[in-house]
This record gives structure tokens, C-alpha cells and sequence, in this order.
């Protein structure tokens, strides 16, 4: 519990990812309660999505732990995946399954089946407006479909923690927009942490923002308190600030 | 269990969603039917058996089994799904499992597509049929040994190409272990190795089950092949997933 009595559901502390010599995650802490929309933010290559590929238990950190709603994503990872929804960089989906089966098998592998798996699906994808390619394979839908396949995936179960790599990335403006009134619409039951480079969406949806750069924590506060670190009050000026000096 | 099926039939759905299930089993039987009929004799030899077309099946297998296992993992690798697929609710070792029974069930149907060699011998003679069911037993052995190589190896790589090439080296090793031409020369450098070569022969193993003995040490030997080789694919999959 935090001290204003939300519940903390996402735990880092530590988090440490070396490829040989190189450092991509060093030593990153922080905690995601309830309620709160964090904006993970960093250059190219700051290891935004190596901190979450940790976070999900795909990627065995070097250093530190990770728990998802209690669970240690590493020593009890079926426990943690059970409740995380994840959206992985670029959303992968395979590309010969219909988005009905792609769904219908993430529904079963999560452990619904009959009426209740028909219902999780029909509403993931009435959440994600995937009606109208329903029987069509995911190899010939556009990049915005595809994203939007990935998200339905994550929000199957309705999970308490979502976790969401670029979700708006490929989306024209209106679909962009739709996806931001989803996520502040869920935001107040659950944890989210979405990656993204686009400084106007953690105006738009998140209530608090960590910008990494060089796999470190350099800034860690609300939209707002970011703003003010920079005289123009712009965002763009402050992450541009911090993580020049950073690299 | 129930999560192994689920990735299984989904990895079967994939074969028959592509063309690979098609002219795989097409390949396939063409194939097994032309090396059985004109390279094996089947009709000149005047015997009511299945031998010609045993002889060959571990040599087509070791051919066309890679070919169904290099994309098991190698894809899955290259277009990022393992990440989506490794972060479901499942272990690593449901998720190997999985894949590797859906390959195994998929070489069972290519199987049961050849009884037109078992009608067209029983409508010719009469062959001992406890043999023949003995040597598809072999057969499905054979091939789940191989898919269990191709399974492992597969998880090495991004590279399907990679993946395939390798799997055939490999099962190749193990088809000829027993080959006058590997024991003769490992008896005469290291012997404890041409012994070993013998034992892990899985071309050996199978000609008793197509002389009709099915004897448990066989069945035994499968059985550890086949796990030896997926445990090491889980292991690789772990090693390798993120990479």
C-alpha cells in the first residue's frame, strides 16, 4: 500500500539488464499502483522495451526483480502472467490465424472456455473495434489493425495489470484517439504502464511519467511537475533536456 | 495438459492454415510411392510384405521431418511471437510440448495416409499384418525422434534455413551411427565410442520393429531419445528466447 492507501500492483526494484559489456537497464526501480497511467518514456534505445520484456518475465533480468500484483514475474511467472495483460513491441500476432482464432486460443491457453470464452472475446473486440475483420487473417490486415489484434489480446482477461509496448504506434489520429479514451476509461481498476515517444499522449492520458535514457531513471513525476522543469513549460523541451544530458 | 493442447492445436491449425501441410503429405507420399515401387521392387520381389517400403521411410523422414520442424521455433523467433506466446499463463516446457506433439500428430496423419500399401498388399497376398502395424509403429518412432531433433535445433536460430540444414546433419549422425563405416572407424580409434554409436543407431533401433519386434528396450530408447532432446529444446528456448 502506498501512503495515500492505493494498492501497489506493479513492483521494481533494481532492475538490472546487461547484453556483454553493455548496460540497456541499470538498475531501474519504481512501483505502479491502481488507478495510476504511467508514461514510459525515452529515446530510442533507452530500454523502454527491455524494462517491460523484464517486467512480463520474458527477458531474465541480470539484476534486480520484478512483481506483478505480489507475484515475482521470474520465480512465479505463471502466477504473474495470469494476471498482467501485455503487449509486446510492434505487436506480433501469427500471421496466418483469423482474429477470431488468434483471440479464441489466447482465450483458451488464459483458461475460458465455453460462453464465458465467447463473451471475453466478444467484448475485447467490441473494446478494440476489430467487427468488421472478425474472420480475416491477421497477415492481411493494415499496421493499425494489427495493433489494435495485439491490444484486444492484452485486455482479453481483463487483467489488472496492462502492460502495453507502444500501443498508439501505427494508428491513424482518430484510432489513437479511441485507444487513449480506452485506457482512461480501464485506468481507474488497474495498473497500466504504456511505452511511448509521443509526448502529447502522456498529456492526453497518463498520471504520472518516467523518462529513461541510457537504461537509467532520470525523471519520475506528474505531466505537470515535468513541465514546469523547463522554462517554455513544454514537454518536448524537458524530455530533449534530460536525456540529452543523459546520453 | 490442458495447456499443451491448446498449443498444439493451434500449431497443427498452422500447418493446414499454410500450403506446408499440403504438399508436405503430397511430397511425401509421392515420394515413400516411388522409392517403394521402383527403387524397392515392391512388385518383382513377389512377397506379400511392407519391407521396401520400410526400408525407406527413415530416409524420406530424415529428408522431409526437418522441414516440418524448423519453423517450430526459428518462426516464431523471427516474427516476435514467442514473446506474446511466452508471456501467456503457460511454461516454457507446455509451450515445447505442445509444439512438439502437433508436429508428431501431424507426421501420424502423413502416416495413415499411406494405407493404400496396406490394402494393395493384403489385396495381393497374405502378409502378416502384425509386422506391418509393428513397423508403423517404428515409423512413428522414427519420425518423432527426428521431430524432437528438429524441435531442439530449430530454437538455436532465427534462420529457418539455418534451422533445417542443421536438423538434417544431425538426424543423419544419429540414422547411420550404427554403419559399418562410423563403427569401423571409431573401433579402430576409440572404441567405447563405436559402442556408444551403436546403441544410439536410431536407424538399428528401427529395423526390429520391422522385422515385427516391438521390445520395451527399443520402446525405452524412443521414449529417452525423444525427452533428451526436448528437454534441451526447453532449455534453448530459454537461453535463446530474448536474443
Amino acid at each position: 500500500m502506498t501512503a495515500d492507501g492505493q494498492s501497489v500492483l506493479i513492483e521494481i526494484a533494481g532492475l538490472t539488464k546487461r547484453f556483454g559489456s553493455f548496460t540497456a537497464v541499470d538498475t531501474v526501480s519504481f512501483n505502479v499502483a491502481r488507478g495510476e497511467v504511467l508514461g514510459f518514456l525515452g529515446p530510442n534505445g533507452a530500454g523502454k522495451s527491455t524494462t517491460m520484456r523484464m517486467l512480463a518475465g520474458f527477458m531474465i533480468p541480470t539484476a534486480g526483480r520484478a512483481r506483478i500484483c505480489g507475484h515475482d514475474v521470474q520465480a512465479d511467472g505463471v502466477a504473474a502472467r495470469r494476471v498482467l495483460g501485455f503487449l509486446p513491441e510492434g505487436a506480433p500476432t501469427y500471421p496466418e490465424m483469423t482474429v477470431t482464432g488468434f483471440l479464441h486460443f489466447c482465450g483458451k491457453v488464459r483458461g475460458y472456455s465455453g460462453r464465458d470464452l465467447a463473451r471475453r472475446v466478444e467484448r475485447a473486440v467490441e473494446l478494440t473495434r476489430l467487427q468488421g475483420v472478425l474472420l480475416q487473417p491477421v497477415e492481411t490486415l493494415s499496421k493499425g489493425f494489427k495493433r489494435r489484434v495485439g491490444l484486444a489480446q492484452a485486455l482479453l482477461h481483463d487483467p489488472p495489470v496492462l502492460v502495453l509496448d507502444e500501443p498508439t504506434d501505427g494508428l491513424d489520429p482518430n484510432q489513437k484517439h479511441e485507444v487513449r479514451t480506452l485506457i482512461a476509461q480501464m485506468a481507474p481498476e488497474k495498473a497500466i504502464v504504456i511505452s511511448t515517444h509521443i509526448l502529447e499522449e502522456v498529456d492526453a492520458v497518463c498520471t504520472r511519467a518516467i523518462i529513461i535514457a541510457a537504461g537509467r531513471v532520470v525523471a519520475d513525476a506528474t505531466p505537470a511537475d515535468l513541465q514546469r522543469r523547463h522554462p517554455s513549460g513544454k514537454l518536448d523541451d524537458v524530455f530533449r533536456q534530460l536525456t540529452m544530458q543523459a546520453a | 495438459m490442458r495447456n499443451i493442447l491448446i498449443v498444439a492445436g493451434r500449431e497443427l491449425g498452422a500447418y493446414f492454415a499454410t500450403p506446408v501441410a499440403s504438399v508436405f503429405i503430397v511430397i511425401f507420399l509421392v515420394l515413400q510411392g516411388a522409392l517403394t515401387f521402383n527403387l524397392g521392387g515392391f512388385f518383382d520381389r513377389g512377397q506379400a510384405d511392407l519391407n521396401p517400403f520400410f526400408t525407406f521411410i527413415p530416409w524420406v523422414f530424415l529428408l522431409l521431418v526437418p522441414a516440418i520442424t524448423m519453423r517450430l521455433w526459428a518462426e516464431e523467433r523471427r516474427l516476435g511471437t514467442i514473446e506474446l506466446l511466452l508471456t501467456l499463463p503457460i511454461t516454457q516446457a507446455q509451450a515445447v510440448l505442445g509444439k512438439f506433439l502437433a508436429a508428431w500428430a501431424f507426421c501420424a496423419i502423413a502416416l495413415l495416409l499411406t494405407f493404400p500399401f496396406v490394402i494393395t498388399v493384403n489385396l495381393l497376398g497374405r502378409p502378416d499384418n502384425g509386422v506391418i502395424a509393428s513397423g508403423y509403429v517404428g515409423s512413428l518412432l522414427v519420425a518423432g525422434a527426428f521431430l524432437s531433433v528438429g524441435s531442439a535445433l530449430s530454437a538455436l536460430t532465427k534462420n529457418q534455413v539455418i534451422a533445417f540444414v542443421l536438423a538434417v546433419a544431425v538426424c543423419f549422425i544419429f540414422a547411420v551411427a550404427s554403419y559399418p563405416v562410423v563403427t569401423d572407424f571409431l573401433s579402430r580409434n576409440t572404441p567405447v565410442l563405436a559402442d556408444i554409436a551403436r546403441r544410439i543407431a536410431v536407424i538399428d533401433r528401427f529395423q526390429d520393429f520391422t522385422r515385427g519386434v516391438v521390445s520395451l528396450r527399443d520402446v525405452i530408447f524412443f521414449i529417452t531419445f525423444i525427452g533428451f532432446w526436448l528437454f534441451l529444446n526447453t532449455v534453448l528456448v530459454d537461453q535463446r528466447k530474448a536474443d
